[in-house]
């Protein structure tokens, strides 16, 4: 597939939200890949960390379905690394957001097992609520 | 001496022995943990969205409030220390947002109050040296993983307490209660934090990388400061057992238990039994 | 004067020299010939780099408009009308030069071995030592430090016993004089980023993950496993090597923001001469880019990757560490989208490249400027590249910033020329 590359991607909207909200430059990313060598969740993603961002440099919005958004655990040891600080946690929860603020809730929680409910700590019902409802 | 506490949502309902290890620990080496007289939930979550400043109300409010009983705040849970440190260096020096924020809570907060992990009080105030000296029973052979995850440490230049690619302060706390701290390759990798909520078997791969590394690397126990890490790597393990034959439990005990235990205090109320390994028989054992 | 007698201040010396002036030459260690005397072979044409650096130290030894004053450093400049009066101090090397004739017989004597710098901590040599068995000067030093002579009160003294000329001095103290001359060019060369400063590339911790300098001795026939490919942890042959590009390079948060320039270079070299000792070996490399610039290069990366089938895989590495006898390496293939994990026997980091230490302490002595890399800063990058701004004083070699042999032999020859000008315009 070929995809096509015009200003109307590379300097549009999508690009200056996900920079907004992240309050990243996004072009800072010289995809080096070191935020994909060493990612913990990658062996679950449809995209490694950095061609999610590679998407977003494009301007290409089906970053925003990739897998790889919801499988970030935030757990920082990609900005912990990354040569140039780009703060890549920062860049996957502004993609979350730009999905959660259209399209709503990805966690029901009345779907997960009881068990499961009674024995989680606080703090996972919570930072799961923060990270996957609206 | 008196600290200010703020125990969290999880050490006052889930996690009660490791509130109740780490006070009564601290009040037996001086260090007297006074709980804050008023706290909320400080969102389990650093905010990671620059527009989502009113996610930023709750931790500072417990800022705020500890800012009117003294001027620092001691945490146990790695999540809830990681977020108000965070947060009170936002508040610190990024003085649009403060002020946004202090409007939000209609009071002023400029970050002032200086927050402490307990960690970092037991390396810095009272010594691992003098630590060792104060311990009573001394873990002889013991064989520990220290375990510190993400939030303990990154990011390091909002965090500070430990560099983040090799750390020491836990290897050195657990060695000054007489542990022999065993290295492995996993001690800073994700347990999977909340993807727990709804993606339970990446959670449990991830888990089960930092639990494998500890095993292979020799440990009878893995160690941590964080009740999302204890509760990943110790109720997945069932899971683990069921997906990997032959893998073998080890049980996931937070660092207070520990302390509290060589310190010679009374176990009973360290949540021993709650955990879902069993660490007694470990314990009684060495 | 010329400051520093790796090959760049070693060109710049004789093209001074044979145009009929006199040269100081001030070296900081015992012999010259900065770190090509450490390199097996070089790009592009692998030649063996101590047989081309030779030549040129003997001649220097030889020269006799060449005032050849090594371990020695500069104290002090003071300009004084046109000429710069430098006070030069050397330190005791404990073994009278005059009567020394390099026979060797108190190296073989000397019954104390210890770790040698020049080997990068992976060989040794004895507590009298020179450089190599090529050194220029070939006149031994005694490593006070470690000398049984002198830590326990008289003992040992064996090279004193047997050196046939009574060479040995444990009195020597060291010495102070001023030079007076017309112009300096300062040629003090790089160092290597430290691994310990690379964390999350087990920090040094490991025997078996080394940097290039130490992989160009295990390369070199003089070198401590005599040029076989063995790994320092147990003396096996690696039969999986990755290379680490950009090791410390192009990371402004916690690096050097810079490129270093030669690595990608020297990590095809080494990553070919590996494959021309161990056929069965892999050879993988992880690179960001590939920066083959120069004047045949593009084709010697091609023909490492091509004829010798080192597997390049674009993307940088995030965490080394020990599983049982084995390094593993997370990597990233970018091109296929994969991560990429690589259980090797033998891991060598490109470090970066540093201004060398002592830099900042020669800026201050001489007036010049250090720009913000650390490197000495030249009047103007593009058409004043040699001029440090000061009058007199010019740069060469890799101080000014990194590069490889042919740059640093050229950039010799240009503050030569900038020197001798300078001389033809003050007659
Ligand atoms: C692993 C590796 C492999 C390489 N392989 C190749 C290759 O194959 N081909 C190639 O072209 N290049 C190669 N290079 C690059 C090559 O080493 C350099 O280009 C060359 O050594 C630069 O010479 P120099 O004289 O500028 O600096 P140096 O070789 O660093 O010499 C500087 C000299 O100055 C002395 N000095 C330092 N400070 C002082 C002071 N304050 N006072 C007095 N003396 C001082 C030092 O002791 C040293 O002798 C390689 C580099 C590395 C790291
Ligand atoms: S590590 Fe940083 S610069 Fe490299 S690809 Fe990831 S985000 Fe981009
Ligand atoms: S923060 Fe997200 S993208 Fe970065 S390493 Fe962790 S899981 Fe991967
Ligand atoms: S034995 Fe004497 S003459 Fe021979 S190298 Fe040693 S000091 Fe020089
Ligand atoms: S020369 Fe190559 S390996 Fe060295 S820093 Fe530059 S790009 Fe990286």
């Amino acid at each position: 597939m070929r995809i096509r590359l015009s200003i109307r991607e590379t300097r549009g909207e999508f690009v200056k939200r996900v920079e907004e909200i992240s309050g990243q430059e996004i072009l800072a990313c010289n995809q080096c890949g070191k935020c994909s060598a060493g990612c913990p969740a990658a062996m679950a993603m449809d995209l490694l960390p950095s061609q999610v961002i590679r998407l977003v440099q494009l301007g290409l919005e089906e970053a925003l379905t990739s897998e790889t958004i919801w499988l970030c655990a935030s757990c920082l040891t990609c900005l912990s690394r990354c040569p140039k600080g780009v703060d890549l946690p920062r860049i996957m929860e502004a993609l979350r957001q730009l999905v959660l603020r259209k399209e709503g809730d990805r966690l029901e929680l009345s779907a997960l097992p009881v068990d499961f409910l009674s024995e989680a700590p606080q703090l996972a019902i919570v930072a799961g609520s923060r990270k996957y409802l609206s | 001496m008196r600290h200010l506490y703020f125990p969290g949502c999880t050490l006052s309902t889930k996690a009660k022995g490791f509130a109740a290890s780490g006070e009564a620990s601290a009040r037996a080496l001086g260090i007297d943990l006074v709980e804050l007289s008023q706290w909320n939930c400080c969102g389990a979550t650093f905010p990671l969205a620059m527009d989502n400043l009113l996610a930023l109300v709750a931790p500072t409010r417990i800022l705020l409030n500890a800012q009117k009983e003294g001027d620092h705040l001691v945490a146990l849970c790695s999540i809830c220390y990681h977020v108000l440190k965070r947060t009170n260096r936002l508040l610190r020096e990024e003085a649009d947002k403060r002020e946004k924020i202090n409007l939000f809570i209609e009071e002023e907060y400029r970050g002032e109050v200086r927050v402490f992990h307990l960690l970092g009080l037991l390396r810095d105030e009272i010594g691992f040296e003098t630590l060792s000296q104060r311990v009573q029973k001394r873990f002889q052979g013991l064989k520990v993983a220290p375990y510190y995850g993400c939030l303990l440490l990154r990011p390091f230049q909002e965090i500070g307490l430990d560099d983040p690619e090799e750390p020491r302060i836990l290897d050195d706390f657990l060695a000054s209660l007489g542990c022999e701290v065993v290295e492995f390759s996993h001690k800073t990798e994700c347990c999977g934090s909340y993807l727990t909520m709804n993606s339970s078997e990446v959670t449990r791969e991830l888990s089960h990388a930092i639990l494998r590394s500890a095993l292979a690397s020799g440990a009878q126990a893995v160690v941590t400061s964080c009740p999302l890490c204890q509760f990943n790597l110790d109720y997945r393990q069932g899971e683990m057992a069921a997906h990997y034959p032959g893998f073998a439990q080890i049980p996931v005990l937070y660092f207070t238990q520990l302390l509290g235990i060589a310190l010679g205090i009374e176990s009973d109320t360290f949540g021993l039994a709650d955990h879902h390994v069993d660490p007694r028989p470990l314990l009684r054992e060495v | 004067m010329v400051i520093g007698g790796g090959i760049s201040g070693i060109q710049a010396a004789l093209d001074i020299a044979n145009s009929g002036y006199e040269v100081v030459l001030v070296e900081r260690l015992p012999s010259i010939g900065g770190h090509m005397a450490q390199l097996s072979e070089t790009f592009p044409t692998l030649d063996c780099s101590q047989c081309i650096l030779t030549p040129r130290t003997v001649e220097v030894g030889h020269h006799e408009k060449i005032k050849l004053v090594t371990y020695s450093e500069v104290e002090e400049v003071r300009s004084q009308g046109d000429d710069l009066r430098v006070k030069v101090r050397r330190k005791p090397a404990y073994v009278d030069w005059e009567r020394c004739t390099g026979c060797g017989l108190c190296q073989e004597k000397c019954p104390w071995r210890v770790t040698s710098d020049f080997e990068r901590g992976i060989g040794e040599r004895k507590v009298i030592y020179t450089l190599s068995p090529q050194a220029v000067p070939n006149k031994p030093v005694i490593d006070r430090e470690h000398c049984v002579y002198f830590q326990k009160g008289g003992k040992c003294g064996a090279c004193a016993k047997f050196c046939p000329v009574e060479a040995i001095d444990f009195q020597q103290k060291e010495e102070i004089w001023e030079e007076q001359v017309g112009a300096i060019v300062v040629a003090t060369g790089y160092d290597l980023y430290p691994m310990e400063r690379l964390s999350e590339y087990d920090g040094g911790h490991h025997p078996d993950v080394i940097d290039s300098l130490q992989f160009e001795r295990l390369l070199s026939a003089s070198g401590p496993t005599a040029g076989e490919i063995r790994r320092p942890s147990d003396g096996a042959v690696p039969k999986e090597v990755v290379f680490v590009q950009c090791a410390g390079s192009r990371d402004p948060e916690r690096g050097v923001a810079y490129c270093s320039q030669i690595c990608c270079m020297y990590t095809a070299k080494q990553a070919l001469l590996y494959k021309h000792k161990v056929h069965e070996g892999q050879a993988y490399v992880f690179y960001i880019d590939i920066r083959a610039g120069g004047k045949g290069y593009e084709e010697f990366v091609q023909r490492a990757m091509e004829e010798e089938r080192v597997l390049y895989l674009r993307g940088k590495v995030s965490k080394i560490f020990p599983q049982n006898s084995k390094v593993m390496v997370w990597g990233a293939d970018t091109l296929s989208g994969k991560r990429v994990e690589i259980a090797a026997d033998l891991v060598i980091l490109a470090t970066a490249i540093l201004p060398s230490q002592g830099a900042w302490d020669l800026k201050e002595k001489l007036g010049i400027k250090i720009d913000e890399s650390g490197f000495y800063e030249e009047a103007h990058p593009q058409v004043r590249p040699i001029e440090s701004g000061v009058p007199g004083i010019y740069l060469a070699g890799a101080g000014q910033g990194p590069k490889d042999i042919p740059e640093a032999v050229a950039q010799g020859s240009a503050a030569a020329a900038k020197v001798l000008a300078l001389f033809a315009s003050e007659v």
